[in-house]
């Protein structure tokens, strides 16, 4: 028995030792300026997160394994407190091709304010409501590389719905969406089989990006639905969708030029959007290190008001500084506005470490003007600033 | 006849000695260059102590792997470990000779891939005083030479000379060099800003050769004259010729990053 005692025990630190550990723990704190439109929301509120990664690769790099969970924990709403597995993988990769086996996380897209084409993983919105927190995806993946290009193909098994803000959620619609009450166009429900191909390349100062993708849309419509109690609330509806997607990138000197296009088919609309501009920076500014960055995009959508993003017919502008200093201080500074209402979100992102191992993060949205049309009408008390302080291992 | 090549072998001494020192300064940097050829592929690991005016100390820690290429500028693939909030960021580079190298970001957190803007290579690399131009695949092309003096450093004979950058986008105007006469390695080199005026001095220490022929600093330490700051860049673990091929540099293998 000491014999097996002794193996086991040995078997767990070889693989202990094998297994790298990394990640970060943060204290987040939320004040809203205004009080909520809705009386059942809160004021102001903090949570806390934890986000570890374990990796394990073996075989000289060629075969890795992938345990990356999240969870957060939020004094007063119930649906922001959450926990998710944001990749749990098994990675095989020869000279020229990659297979993927699990769950997964997938990026698209060139452009800065909007995130267009990116449709593989689902949007976890409780988290920020910028749309860059993503959702575990479970796939299968296989890419070959060859001299004209990249080509990725995914089987995509399993949907996973959008998180919403709760009952006591800031910010949120008016009225609330309610996720239990989601329903779909497949029979299959979130079982549907989804399926995705992409061909990208780059040749000189061009970056290029050609996909398709055909299954359970990521973005929701949404219906009002009465509950028993008697309060009205938004259901979400995903509907089967066939999209074809371009993204490009023009690399010329100190000026980046982005688009994004797709085009979307479903039972209930067909349409195309886009979005694409310019970053220009300018290093070295005013004879110090750092750098300054303008960035400029539209974001265009053939649906107009029917459209269920409010960036439809909007304009983003924005300032990029980045100190280049040894605490990494940066700070985006923008504006998307609707050139047709009016309706404005300003917002401010700034970052830096502190000392080695942690990180200030500091975020102000605001919604100003916001008009009736918009979708971010029921966000027009919101506007809050955000504190996090993380501490990294 | 005989007066002829007299005649001839007057003339080619003469044309030798009338090497200008534009002419023998793209020499050297041509033997340089020659002698560092054929090291095939390399990984080793990276520190960089920064140290501000106070003496106060932040540590950077990287992986880098380089590839060899014929008739370009070489590959790279540097891979961050500390900080360890910028852990796992990758930056992938393809120098070229002449036209702008194409570089390409990874950021972990998003997955995403970010190509880009090569030019701007003046600004600091993750806050040291080591620029991006510094650190980058030095080509022969990427600069126009000329011979100053032979001299001493240390003991050691060694060429004098300054290289002028061609990019317009670089940071420098000149910058000045100590070459190893022997070994044709640079010992020390001054970098001299737009204004003219001294900026930085990096100095090599520590070589050692590698495959019984390139040879490697350990450290190589960067001191702005300017602002009082500096860098400590140590090199680890240096392997060459482990088998690294084109697929280990493609912006799909960024995303398989440990």
């Amino acid at each position: 028995m000491k014999w097996l005692t002794g193996l086991l025990l040995s078997l767990g630190f070889s693989l202990a030792g094998a297994w790298e550990l990394s990640g970060n723990a943060a204290i987040e704190g939320r004040g809203f300026f205004q009080d909520p439109l809705d009386s059942r929301q809160y004021d102001n509120d903090y949570s806390l997160s934890l986000d570890p990664e374990w990796a394990h690769e073996w075989d000289e790099g060629r075969q890795s394994f992938v345990l990356h969970l999240f969870g957060r924990l939020d004094r007063h709403d119930d649906e922001r407190s959450h926990w998710d597995v944001r990749e749990l993988q098994w990675i095989y990769a020869g000279d020229g091709w990659e297979t993927r086996l699990g769950i997964g996380k997938v990026y698209w897209g060139v452009t800065e304010a909007m995130h267009l084409v990116d449709i593989i993983n689902q949007t976890d919105l409780v988290e920020n409501i910028d749309g860059e927190q993503k959702l575990g995806q479970p796939m299968a993946k296989l890419s070959l590389e060859r001299d004209w290009g990249t080509l990725d193909f995914f089987l995509l098994p399993y949907f996973r719905e959008r998180t919403f803000p709760g009952v006591e959620g800031r910010p949120r619609t008016q009225p609330r969406i309610e996720p239990d009450q989601a329903f779909y166009e497949s029979s299959r429900e979130e079982r549907h089989l989804d399926f995705a191909a992409r061909w990208s390349h780059y040749i000189g100062e061009w970056d290029i990006g050609l996909s398709y993708f055909r299954g359970t849309g990521r973005d929701p419509l949404f219906v009002p639905r009465l509950l028993p109690g008697g309060e009205v609330v938004l259901a979400p509806y995903y509907e089967i969708i066939d999209q074809a997607s371009l993204d490009l990138q023009a690399t010329l000197g100190e000026w980046l030029w982005k688009l994004e296009v797709m085009y979307r088919d479903s039972s209930s609309d067909r349409f195309t959007a886009a979005t694409g501009g310019f970053e220009y920076t300018r290093v070295g500014i005013f004879d110090s290190e750092a750098d300054l960055g303008i960035v400029g995009e539209f974001m265009l959508d053939e649906r107009g008001d029917e459209a269920t993003t409010p960036f439809n017919h909007d304009l983003f502008a924005g300032l990029r500084w980045t100190a280049n200093d040894a605490q990494s201080l940066e700070i985006l500074f923008g504006a998307i506005v609707d050139w047709e209402n009016g309706s404005t979100l300003i917002n401010l992102e700034a970052s830096r470490r502190l000392g080695q191992d942690y990180r200030l993060n500091v975020q102000l949205r605001s919604w100003v003007n916001a008009d009736k049309n918009d979708l971010q009408y029921g966000f027009r008390q919101d506007s809050y600033l955000q504190v996090e302080l993380a501490r990294y291992f | 006849m005989k007066k002829l090549l007299l005649v001839l072998l007057v003339f080619s001494a003469f044309s030798a000695m009338a090497e200008t020192p534009e002419e023998k300064g793209l020499a050297i940097a041509r033997e340089v260059d020659a002698r560092d050829t054929g090291w095939g592929d390399f990984r080793a690991s990276m520190s960089m102590l920064l140290k501000n005016r106070h003496g106060e100390e932040s540590l950077r820690q990287m992986r880098v792997k380089g590839l060899e290429v014929e008739n370009d500028g070489d590959k790279s693939l540097i891979v961050f470990d500390q900080p360890r909030d910028v852990k796992g960021t990758a930056l992938l580079t393809f120098s070229h000779k002449v036209k702008d190298d194409d570089q390409w970001l990874y950021l972990p957190a998003l997955k995403r891939v970010k190509r880009i803007a090569s030019r701007n290579k003046s600004g600091p690399f993750m806050g040291s005083e080591f620029a991006f131009e510094d650190l980058a695949s030095q080509e022969v092309e990427k600069y126009t030479y000329k011979f100053i003096r032979d001299d001493e450093l240390d003991g050691k004979p060694v060429f004098v000379m300054e290289r002028y950058p061609v990019s317009k986008y670089s940071g420098y105007t000149r910058q000045l060099a100590w070459i190893d006469r022997e070994r044709y390695i640079p010992l020390k080199i001054e970098f001299y800003d737009r204004k003219n005026a001294l900026l930085k001095v990096l100095v090599f220490r520590g070589y050692q050769q590698y495959l019984d022929k390139y040879w490697r600093a350990d450290e190589m330490f960067m001191d702005n004259k300017q602002t009082g700051k500096s860098t400590l860049l140590t090199w680890k673990d240096y392997q060459f010729r482990t088998g690294l091929k084109d697929s280990d540099f493609t912006r799909n293998s960024l995303k398989r990053i440990r």
